[in-house]
This record gives C-alpha cells, sequence and structure tokens, in this order.
C-alpha cells in the first residue's frame, strides 16, 4: 500500500479571470519509509505539489490519496486535524516560534496539537532533542542559535507527535552548502530511526543525489513518469 | 491553559514597549475611573447627609399642598389632630423607622427693639428634633453642652440674620406673628445660640420650643405643619416611604383624595438633581474607559496578528485547531486587561488611601468644613474591573477570530 498515491492530479490557480494551471495530471507513488525529492526549476510547482500532500491546499482534478484519505474530501478542521496526527513539516525559513525555546518549540505540536500527558512529553522531547543533536541547546531561543541548528529543531519538531510522512520545500534553500547537506544527512538518519517517510524538494543538484527517489517536474508535469533511482529499501 | 497563558505572556513581553504603553493607558482609565467614583460619591454622600441629617430628615409628612406653598408657610394646611394622630400611629407600627420629630412652622416678624425684620421660624420639641437631626446640634454656636437644643423661652437665630440684625447670645428679642383667625400675638425669647446658615430649603429658619409656638399661634390642638422622619437604613428610603404613603393613604379629604402627603428628601431638595448629575458624570466616565481599553487592546491585537502571520501559518499547517489560535490570541488581549485591571485597582487603593490621610476638605454653608472621606465598595472595584476585562476580551475577539481563520498556505508566503 503506498503512502502517497496521485492519479491525473492536478491543480490549476484562478487570478481574476486567468486560469492558471500549476500541475498539469501527475500521477506518482510514495511507498512508506522512502526518502524522496522533487525537484524541477522555479515556477514548476514543487510547492503546489508539496502544499496538496501537505493537507494544505485542495487539488483542482484527478485524486489525491495520503494514508488512504481522500484529500480532497476533507474541511478546514478535519485537515488540520489530519495534519496534526500525521504530517510533519520543515520550512524553508525554519518557522520556529521565536517566544519559545527550541525545547519548547519541539514540544509545541504535544501541548497544542495533540494533548500528551507532560511526563511522556517529555522523554519524547528530550529523545528527539538528543536525535537531532540539540540537547546542549534546549533551553535557546531560535535567535540564539544558526540557521542548521534551527532546521535541526524544525526536523524535531516535525517528528515529534510521530507524523508518518514529513514534509520538507527547499529546507535547505537558507542554508550554506555543507549545513544544507548535514541537515538532508540528519533528516536520512531520522528516516532510518523512526521509519518516517520524508518527502522534499530542492534546487540544488548535489543535494538532490541524496534522495532515494527523485521525480523531476517540468512545467507542472512529471515526464517520465516513475521517479529516478532506487527504489527504496521494502 | 497554562501554555496557552505561558505562550501569551511572552508574546505580550516580546513587545514589552507597546505592552507597557498599553496597560498603562488601561491603568491610568481605571485609576481616573475609580478616583471619580471614589471621590464624587463621597461628595455626594456627605452633601446629602448634611440635607438629611440637619434639615429635612429621610422623609417628610405635610396635608396636601403644604409643599407646594412652602415658601408662605399656611397655617390653614397644617395638619389637623385626627391626622396627627394617624401620622404618629403609623411611624409608631413602622419597624425601619428610627425617630421622628413634628414641627409647627409659621412666618412671623423678628424685632430686637431696635430694628425689625421678617423670619421663618421651626416650632419643635428639642429632644425629638435633635434625634431625628443629628447633625443639627452641630450647626449651632455656642455649641449646646449637654441638655436640650433649646428650652421654653429660648430662640435658635439664623446666622446672616443675626449679623444682619447685631444680635448675640443673651439677647432678648421679640417675635410677633398673626394667626390663623388673623389676630397679632408677640413673646419675648432670649437668643439662646446661632445657627449656621444651609443653602437649600430650611436652610435659614429660627428654631423655637413647638410649646411656645402653640402659644403664640394660640393653638390648644396638636396641629402640626410637618413631620421629619429619620430611618435606621436610608437604602430602604423607597420601599418605606410606599408602606407610609399606604398607611396614611386611607385618610381622605372631602372630595375622596388622600389628605396627606409623602415626599422623600429628594423630592425636597435641590440638590439631588446635582447628585443624579454626579451619576451621569460617573457613567460618560465609564463610557471613555470602554472606550479607551477597546481601541488600545484593539489596536494592539491587530498589529500582533498582522506581524505574526506567518507564524500563525506556521501553527496553523502543523495542526494548531482554529479554536486553539482563537484562544491564543484571545488570551493575550486577556492577560492585558487584567494586568492593567490589577495594577489599576492597586493604584487606586493607594491614592485612595492617600487621599483619606491628606484630608481633603471644603467649605460647606458658612464656617463647616467638611472632610472628603473617598472609599470604594468592592461591588464598584468589581463592576468596574469585571467591565475592563470583558472589553479587552471583546476587542480582542475580531483579530483572534481573523487569525483563526487565516489560509496557511497564504500566511505562509505572507512576507
Ligand atoms: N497562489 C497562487 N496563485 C496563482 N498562481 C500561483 C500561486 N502559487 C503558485 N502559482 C503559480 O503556479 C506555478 C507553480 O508555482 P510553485 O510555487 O508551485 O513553483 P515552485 O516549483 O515551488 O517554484 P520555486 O522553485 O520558485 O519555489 C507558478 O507558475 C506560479 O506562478
Ligand atoms: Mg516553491
Amino acid at each position: 500500500m503506498s503512502l502517497v498515491r496521485a492519479e491525473n492530479l492536478s491543480k490549476t490557480y484562478r487570478i481574476g479571470d486567468i486560469d492558471v494551471p500549476a500541475i498539469k495530471g501527475v500521477d506518482f507513488a510514495i511507498e512508506p519509509a522512502s526518502f524522496v525529492c522533487f525537484v524541477g526549476p522555479s515556477g514548476s510547482g514543487k510547492s503546489t505539489l508539496l502544499n496538496m500532500i501537505g493537507c494544505l491546499d485542495h487539488p483542482s482534478g484527478g485524486s489525491l490519496k495520503v494514508l488512504d484519505t481522500d484529500i480532497a474530501t476533507l474541511d478546514r478542521r478535519a485537515a488540520a486535524r489530519f495534519r496534526g496526527e500525521n504530517i510533519g513539516f520543515v520550512f524553508q525559513d525554519f518557522n520556529l516560534i521565536p517566544v519559545l525555546t527550541a525545547y519548547e518549540n519541539i514540544e509545541y505540536p504535544l501541548i497544542m496539537v495533540q494533548e500528551w500527558p507532560a511526563e511522556k512529553r517529555r522523554k519524547q522531547v528530550l529523545r528527539l532533542l538528543e536525535a537531532v543533536g540539540m540537547a546542549d541547546q534546549a533551553d535557546k531561543r531560535p535567535d540564539q542559535i544558526s540557521g542548521g541548528q534551527k532546521q535541526r529543531v524544525a526536523v524535531a519538531r516535525a517528528l515529534v507527535s510521530n507524523a508518518k510522512l514529513v514534509l520538507a520545500d527547499e529546507p535547505t534553500a537558507n542554508l550554506d552548502h555543507d549545513t544544507a547537506y548535514r541537515i538532508i544527512e540528519l533528516m536520512r538518519k531520522m528516516r532510518d530511526e523512526f521509519g518516517t517517510t520524508f518527502v522534499f524538494s530542492t534546487h540544488d543538484a548535489k543535494i538532490m543525489g541524496e534522495a532515494e527517489l527523485t521525480f523531476v517536474l517540468e512545467d507542472g508535469r512529471i515526464p517520465d513518469g516513475a521517479g529516478k533511482g532506487e527504489s527504496p529499501h521494502v | 491553559m497554562s501554555n496557552l497563558l505561558k505562550i501569551a505572556a511572552r508574546n505580550l513581553l516580546r513587545y514589552r514597549r507597546r505592552t507597557l504603553l498599553t496597560s498603562l493607558l488601561i491603568v491610568i482609565g481605571m485609576v481616573a475611573v475609580l478616583l471619580f467614583i471614589s471621590v464624587s460619591g463621597s461628595f455626594k454622600n456627605i452633601m446629602i447627609g448634611q440635607f438629611t441629617d440637619s434639615i429635612l430628615g429621610h422623609l417628610e409628612v405635610h396635608r396636601k399642598g403644604y409643599v407646594a406653598a412652602i415658601d408662605a408657610l399656611p397655617l390653614n394646611l397644617n395638619m389637623q389632630p385626627n391626622a396627627t394622630a394617624k401620622v404618629e400611629e403609623a411611624l409608631k407600627q413602622i419597624k425601619e423607622v428610627e425617630n421622628w420629630s413634628p414641627r409647627l412652622k409659621f412666618g412671623a416678624m423678628f424685632s430686637t427693639f431696635v430694628e425689625t425684620t421678617s423670619i421663618r421660624i421651626n416650632g419643635i420639641d428639642p429632644q425629638r428634633e435633635a434625634a431625628t437631626l443629628p447633625l443639627l446640634a452641630g450647626r449651632i454656636s455656642p455649641k449646646p453642652k449637654a441638655g436640650p437644643l433649646l428650652g421654653k423661652g429660648e430662640i435658635l437665630v439664623p446666622a446672616l440674620l443675626a449679623s444682619g440684625m447685631k444680635v448675640k447670645v443673651g439677647d432678648t428679642v421679640v417675635l410677633v406673628t398673626t394667626n390663623r383667625d388673623g389676630s397679632v400675638n408677640g413673646k419675648t425669647f432670649i437668643v439662646r445660640g446661632i445657627m449656621e446658615g444651609l443653602s437649600g430649603p430650611g436652610g435659614r429658619d429660627g428654631y423655637v420650643h413647638i410649646d411656645d409656638a402653640r402659644e403664640l399661634l394660640r393653638i390648644r390642638d396638636a396641629e402640626v405643619s410637618e413631620y421629619v422622619i429619620r430611618l435606621k437604613d436610608m437604602a430602604r428610603l423607597d420601599a418605606v416611604s410606599k408602606e407610609l404613603k399606604q398607611a396614611l393613604g386611607g385618610l381622605t379629604d372631602k372630595e375622596g383624595r388622600p389628605l396627606l402627603e409623602v415626599h422623600t428628601w429628594a423630592d425636597l431638595s435641590p440638590f439631588a438633581n446635582i447628585a443624579r448629575m454626579i451619576d451621569v458624570l460617573t457613567l460618560f466616565i465609564k463610557i471613555m474607559l470602554v472606550a479607551i481599553v477597546l481601541v488600545s487592546v484593539m489596536n494592539v491585537m491587530i498589529m500582533a496578528v498582522y506581524e505574526r502571520i506567518r507564524e500563525i501559518g506556521t501553527i496553523s499547517a502543523i495542526g494548531t485547531s482554529p479554536g486553539k489560535i482563537l484562544s491564543l490570541f484571545l488570551c493575550e488581549g486577556l492577560m492585558l486587561g487584567v494586568a492593567g485591571t490589577l495594577v489599576g485597582t492597586v493604584v487606586s487603593m493607594i491614592l485612595i488611601y492617600a487621599l483619606n490621610v491628606w484630608k481633603i476638605s471644603f467649605i460647606f454653608g458658612q464656617q463647616q468644613t467638611v472632610v472628603l472621606s473617598p472609599s470604594l465598595a468592592l461591588g464598584q472595584v468589581a463592576a468596574v474591573a469585571g467591565t475592563v476585562i470583558a472589553v479587552a476580551a471583546i476587542a480582542s475577539l475580531q483579530p483572534a477570530w481573523k487569525a483563526s481563520r487565516m489560509d496557511p498556505i497564504t500566511a505562509l508566503r505572507h512576507v
């Protein structure tokens, strides 16, 4: 069973009277515990596609199933709940909550999205701080740590409530090369450790080489269908 | 819940100066309102006390038409024995009545053997009058020692008249009056004391013993112009007034209309309107406070939402429910209101305490200084604080709602 399955998926934005087709009928499948990358030039539709997979946006046509749920059927509230339970996000600009410490940022979904008991919560947060190598920076606020460290905290936040799928739209675009590489490494290590599927997008050729499965988007289409790369370990 | 409060508090502290300014505005508004309420309330109570406790009592009973014609002091509108018996019986029955005093009022000529002028006189029973009007003795100089306010053959002369006629305590004066039948009578009195004037009805009257008044007017019966009544609890004024009206309602004239009238102090004193004005002013000041809190909290919350659009997009994307986002921002506005309210209440208490220590006084009447003693009832503080907090919540409702409805993609893309 695929974790994500898209069939003839399309998305058209409407600006005034003009239709802007951003995704023009794509088919793909993503298996559990895979490490997937979408690449393509600017404007090719990477963000649009990731937003739909992340239940942030509705498709205009075709079907998109995430964890066997047809995401077109979810309303605002249901989509929010679905994201909270199943999907983690890592953003290009880190998007940590500035008034909370690293520890509290990771803890946030366990309090505000799910309601975990305090002791279980503490164990989980410490485990993730450890896993992303930020245990010694737990009490620092986002403005007191580097970009790479922020993104580590963000990865931990995305994983903390045991998401089955983590989406990262250009997670390395604001990082220097070495740091970017280390974040991708961290994500892959997390995939190995937690069995979580990671889907990210990038421009960076060196970064995309790290993916096990790569889909190339070109003007809203995936020309060669299946995607390149070794199939994920099953 | 505690986490909501923690995040809200940190966000408020993030913009320390803005939070401080807004809270300061709420504090100032709160202090202004509480000070106004306590000072004006104290002023009002003192003023009302001056009237009710030295001249008017809480309630008065007259024969119908007497109050309308009170400037003429009409002898033919006095209550006759059948009515006075009924009134006194009714007053004994009502247990909220603390004391009452009958008065026989008349106009007379006042002569020092050198000069003559007109005067208004209250014939009183000194014991009853003193018991009904506890502040009356304080208006007499020299201060009466233990014993009645005045004895038979003695008169209390109003201060303005005393100074105009150069009358001193111990002088002999003559009162001359015409009775209801038109016959003239006179009687000499020793000046027992000078009565400080008080603006308002009855504030410039002279006082003699009621027996002397009856003798002068050649009245043998228990005829009375007015009854002055003091209640145990002024808050029961309206209820007692109603009860008394009912008790006296049976007494009618030939045409079947009620013979007697009951008036409250407020019906008789023009100060009641000033007291009402003070209440209206208080209301206006409260409305201003509401406006200040509403505008300042709304302003801060609109800014807060606008500045944190991407943050809202983030927490929304990771699954925070719209309801939680709403409460997050509501909490912030509420906290602002609560903080302002707490500080405002404490500052007000301190200032009111200081006012009581400094003893703000003002001159009232001729010589009497009255010291303000501002105080606040717990209920008043609670009402103002509750209003401020509720308004803060209402003011943050719209921005918080807007935040909770934001589309995560649009919000995340916001620069
Ligand atoms: N909200 C929108 N309204 C209208 N058109 C949009 C909107 N979002 C994206 N588009 C259009 O859809 C197309 C795909 O955009 P998208 O952001 O998905 O590309 P991308 O591959 O993520 O590009 P980049 O690498 O620059 O981030 C573009 O032509 C873009 O102009
Ligand atoms: Mg993009």
